[in-house]
């Protein structure tokens, strides 16, 4: 199963030029043909792709590798600055509403991992900001969703608002916010059913929602391992509905999670956490940098450019 | 409509686009596989392929090369072997094992998979093996409701083997015509839990001599290239003998599948195709193949 790094695919085209003293137009076409395979492998979306490499190789090509010492190791480094920039800075903030409670709603695609997100991002809210949430089971539809949301609260000891599965999630989320106020929870936590961004019914029901509730973020939760359907899935979700911020699901796999790439590229909304486990202590800050080496294969970025 | 939508007339109307097949025509329906996750390797391989054949008949109008497109599509899918997609069904019980990595669909998909066959008359059982995940017992017992089978389970947080080991006692003291048992959804990369499972199988083999008859993968159609080390772990712990190919409802198509049953030779046996009950089809190759260029076509007409 031929899934070799970036590192292992450039090693080749570097020899070549390394005695040079510069590179041209030939040498970082091979090369990019070669990091438009470490991508398009990787699961970044074959349009995200074609535009990100032919902003590098007109950077590549132009006026700084002229300056750089070591061309192999110039282009390597404009490929990763580049995709770093693209992947955004470090951006783990949660917002806060000026007048509690600061509503956050958990949407995305079925089985993305919502629903322990929201267990997560309590449990976070309250060690790390000693918060003091509330989580609302407003997905209706799913077999057990409810028991599942109400395990997890109980888990982390947190309370969790339920109407059952007979009330529409529009009123479970308007009561909801009213009993926060009252018990006076400083972060009211949505958790919403997986849906299809193209099931306009469905998605309807997450604009009632935000209409009503006005959240402070809208997170979309999204699986890492998500192939070329990330750039629509993510598109759908933010037109629709204005995301704030993305959390990218399940990266303690061996994805190399391409779709992070693509996700920011379509739409421009930072990816906020990382899910590294099914555990509620597994959630961290998303770093661009190590997101960037790893879509690219590139476990170590430093061995190659002493190499080249 | 009528049969028109057989997939070589799709494929017709695709390439009725272009007149003529040139660097452009390829270049198109190289993007259209990829988009499809089809995956860089497969998609080359393919289409240089196709470039030869094309080369070799001549062939230089678009409308002769769609004989070609299929033809290889659906060979690299199945090679020379048509794939049945029947269930490997006992005289006497049959055991199913439903393996896969998180939130995939392994749970609903029983649940589809116990109202079809009973619906063809069998006695269903299920088992719930997903000790570990927050309501995984209950939201197989919700399903075990719906259709109307018994579901076996345990505590939440017990040994996941034991449970098998209950359900098959008690689906042979019943006799029942299928178990099907469920786990917890784990990543591929996770070896304790890799091991877990292989245990689980374990208890299945030894009591009950070829059981598990079928071990059914559940992929995600929204997975990219991913899928093709999940297919080859799991093959590789539990000898996985189907795919269960889930939410292609949606806009994704899951093509990493071709790559899937053309190196590990594991065929799909079944498709996902919403959250309800019937929302599940025996795969058909073509018809597949033929949704790899669906939207394509439908932008054109
Ligand atoms: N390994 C791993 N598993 C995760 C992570 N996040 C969620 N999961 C698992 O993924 C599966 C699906 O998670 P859920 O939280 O139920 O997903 P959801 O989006 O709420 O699903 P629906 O409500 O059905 O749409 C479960 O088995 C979770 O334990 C993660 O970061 N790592
Ligand atoms: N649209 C659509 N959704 C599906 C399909 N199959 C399953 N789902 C949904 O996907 C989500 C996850 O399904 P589950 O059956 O819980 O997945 P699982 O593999 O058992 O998950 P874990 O046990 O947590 O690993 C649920 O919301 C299901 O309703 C399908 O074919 N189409
Ligand atoms: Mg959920
Ligand atoms: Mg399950």
């Amino acid at each position: 199963m031929a899934f070799e790094g970036l590192t292992d695919r450039l090693q080749s085209t570097m020899q070549k030029i390394r005695g040079k003293g510069k590179v041209n137009e030939a040498d970082v076409k091979e090369m990019m043909r070669e990091v438009r395979i470490a991508l398009l492998e990787a699961d970044v979306n074959f349009k995200v792709v074609k535009d990100f490499i032919k902003r590098v190789s007109e950077r590549a090509v132009g006026q700084e590798v002229l300056k750089s010492l070591t061309p192999g190791q110039q282009v390597i480094k404009v490929v990763k600055e580049e995709l770093t920039e693209l992947m955004g800075g470090d951006q783990s903030k949660i917002a806060v509403a000026g007048r509690p409670p600061t509503v956050i709603m958990m949407v995305g695609l079925q089985g993305a991992g919502k629903t322990t997100t929201t267990g997560k991002l309590a449990n976070l809210l309250r060690k790390k900001h000693n918060r003091k949430p509330l989580l609302v089971a407003a997905d209706i539809y799913r077999p057990a969703a409810i028991k599942q949301l109400e395990t997890l609260g109980k888990q982390i000891n947190m309370p969790v608002f339920s109407l059952g599965d007979q009330v529409s999630p529009v009123e479970i989320a308007r009561q909801a916010i009213e009993k926060a106020k009252e018990e006076h929870h400083d972060y009211v936590l949505i958790d919403t059913a997986g849906r299809l961004h193209v099931d306009e019914t469905l998605m309807g029901e997450l604009k009632d929602i935000k209409e009503l509730t006005k959240p402070d973020e809208i997170f979309l939760v999204v699986d890492a391992m998500t192939g070329q359907d990330a750039v629509n899935v993510a598109a759908s979700f933010n037109e629709q509905l204005g995301l704030t911020g993305v959390v990218l699901t399940k990266l303690d796999g061996d994805t190399r999670g391409g779709a992070a790439l693509s996700i920011r590229a379509v739409s421009q909304t930072p990816i906020k956490f990382v899910g590294m486990g099914e555990k509620l202590d597994a959630l961290e800050a998303f770093h661009p940098d190590r997101m960037a080496s790893r879509i690219l294969g590139m476990g170590d970025v430093l061995t190659l450019i002493e190499k080249a | 409509t009528k049969t028109r939508d057989s997939f070589s007339g799709k494929v017709n109307d695709l390439v009725a686009r272009y007149r003529k097949v040139d660097e452009e025509f390829f270049e198109e329906l190289e993007e259209i596989l990829i988009g499809a996750d089809v995956g860089f390797e497969t998609v080359m391989t393919l289409v240089d392929d196709l470039k030869m054949e094309v080369k070799r008949r001549n062939i230089s109008d678009s409308k002769e090369v769609q004989s070609v497109i299929s033809e290889k599509l659906v060979e690299i899918y199945q090679g020379n072997d048509a794939d049945h997609t029947e269930l490997n069904m006992q005289e006497g019980l049959t055991v199913i094992l439903f393996v896969g990595v998180n939130g995939v669909g392994k749970t609903t998909t029983i649940g589809k998979l116990a109202n079809k066959l009973k619906g063809e008359g069998k006695t269903v059982m299920l088992a719930a093996g997903d000790t570990f995940r927050a309501g995984a017992i209950e939201q197989l017992e919700v399903w075990g409701e719906r259709v109307g089978v018994e579901v076996i389970k345990q505590a939440e947080g017990s040994d996941p083997a034991a449970v098998m080991f209950d359900a098959l006692r008690s689906a042979k003291a019943k006799k029942a015509d299928v178990l099907i048992c469920d786990t917890a959804g784990r990543l591929q990369n996770k070896v304790n839990l890799m091991n877990e499972l292989e245990k689980v199988k374990r208890v299945i083999e030894r009591e009950i001599p070829g059981a598990p008859h079928e071990v059914l993968l559940a992929l995600d159609a929204t997975t990219g290239q991913n899928a093709l080390i999940q297919a080859k772990t799991f093959k590789e712990v539990t000898n996985v003998t189907g795919i269960v190919l889930t939410k292609l409802d949606g806009t994704a198509k899951g093509g990493i599948v071709l790559a899937i049953r053309n190196e590990l030779n594991i065929p799909v046996k079944f498709v996902g195709l919403g959250e309800k009950m019937d929302d599940l089809q025996e795969f058909d190759a073509d018809k597949y193949v033929y949704g790899l260029f669906a939207d394509v076509i439908e932008e054109k007409e």
